[in-house]
Parts: structure tokens; sequence; C-alpha cells
């Protein structure tokens, strides 16, 4: 129920964030829409900690930044290679443990993984991510697991 | 001040013009599919990215800025998302990455 009520909350600012008109209709209209959504998703049985992560939102804060930073790191590598007349390109395909992380953590693990570039994440299956580098240094990098310790630190209670 | 601004928003919009022409060059250059997957990277993330922060810096009104974070944020979702469905597709289509080096690639640690 919780849950439920903090999405048709963030649905309702987002529509008053996306539209900037604050008449009654449009209120009306926009209440409507948000209100339609949330039932829509609750019907669908998909309004749980997973679609609404609350336990997620403060850490989040320190990962985003941190991320950041990694993708352009690694976007100054991949367009050096690419701008080197040599192509110096090292491919793999590396599989990284995701130890015991939830499903919610997994996907965000994977996705960070591809989100930088150099690294894309194939799979994830049997608690591994099968990720293919394009050089060595971005597959040490995701071998280092240092994003995964980070990720795992983004579910820890508090 | 307003110079400033205009200054630093022409750096990330042409910043981010050079990272969109080098993805594209490097989706050019690379010689399989897996590997044009990150050149594409480079355009979706700091390409999209500095280019929407060059228009932030432009933004005239709160309304205009809060719709670009909002686009930059839906990309960090969406970005990935498709990128993973483009490589597992492959996978499953039966494309086999093609790997140059297995340097310590088998050594798990």
């Amino acid at each position: 129920m919780f849950h439920l009520f903090y999405m048709s909350l963030l649905l309702a600012l987002f529509w008053l964030g996306l539209s900037g008109h604050y008449t009654a209709l449009l209120l009306a209209f926009g209440a409507l829409s948000a209100g339609l959504v949330a039932w829509l998703a609750w019907r669908m049985d998909m309004v749980d900690h997973e679609s609404v992560p609350l336990h997620l939102s403060r850490r989040v804060l320190t990962f985003w930044p941190w991320l950041l930073v990694e993708i352009v790191k690694s976007n100054i590598d991949v367009v050096r290679r690419v701008l080197d007349p040599r192509l110096p390109i090292e491919r793999s395909v590396i599989r990284v443990p995701t130890g015991d992380m939830s499903p919610l953590r997994e996907t965000i693990y994977a996705n960070a993984i591809t989100l930088t570039p150099g690294t894309v994440s194939l799979d994830v299956s049997n608690g591994e991510v099968i990720v293919h580098a394009l050089s060595r240094t971005a597959a040490e990098e995701v071998r280092t697991g240092e994003m995964a310790r980070r990720v795992t630190g983004l579910e820890q209670e508090g | 001040m307003a110079l400033l601004l205009d200054v630093l928003s022409w750096i990330c919009l042409v910043g981010g013009g050079f990272f969109c022409v080098v993805g594209g060059i490097g989706v050019l250059r690379l010689p399989d599919f897996f590997s044009r997957l990150h050149a594409s990277g480079v355009i979706d993330t700091l390409g999209a990215g500095l280019v929407l922060f060059g228009l932030l810096l432009q933004a005239e009104s709160l309304d205009v800025a809060l719709r670009l974070v909002l686009i930059f944020f839906f990309l960090l979702f969406t970005v990935p998302t498709a990128t993973h469905a483009l490589a597992k597709s492959a996978l499953q289509g039966g494309l086999e990455p093609e790997v140059d080096d297995d340097g310590g690639a088998s050594s798990n640690s």
C-alpha cells in the first residue's frame, strides 16, 4: 500500500513537472492519469519494492556520481582506441560472479557494466554476468569488482 | 556571466558533437558487431550527455531545464536496456563474439 502511494505521488510530481500548466481542469487530468497508471500497475501486480525501490534512493546519490566519473574515464579510453591508427583492441569475453546479489541488484550491476563504454553485459545467469570487453584494461576494470562492491552497498539497510 | 555560460555551453556542445562523430567512426572502424556496440556506447553516454548539458546551460526557464535533466535520466535507463537487448539477441541468434585476447580471461579471480 505504501509503495502504491509513493508511486502515485512520484507520478503526480512527474506530471506536474512536465506539464507546467496549473489550471484546475489540467490538474484534474493529471491526477486522473497518475491514478490510472498507478491502478494499472497495481492490477498487473507490479507495485512492490522492485518497481518502487525506496530502499535504494539515498545510496543512489553517491553511486551515480561515481558511475558518471567511470563512464567519462572509459569513454576517453574507447575514443583513444578508436582514433588510434593501429586500432589497438583486445576483445575478450569474461565471466564475473555476482555473488549473492538480489535480482534488482544484478540488474543494476549489469546495466552499469553496459552503460560504461568498453564493456557490455551479454547475459546474466547462474550468479554470473557474461561481459564482452573491448580491451584488456576494460576487462580488468570489471574484474577488480569495484563496481560490484558499490552495487552491493546500494541495498544495505539504512 | 552570460559570456562564461555561453563559452561553457559551446565547449560542451562541440565536445558532445566530437564524441558523436568519433562514435560513428568507431562503428565503421571496429571489426565486429559486439565491438561496435562499445563505439555506439560512446555516442549514447558522453556524446548525448555533453550535448544535453550544453543545452541545459542555455535553458531559459526551469521547465526546460527540468525536461533536459529528465531526458538524461531516462537515457541512463534506456541505453543499457537497448544495448543489452541487441547483444543478447545477437548471441541467441548464433553470432559468436570474436575474441583476440585470452590474456588472463580464463583465470577467474
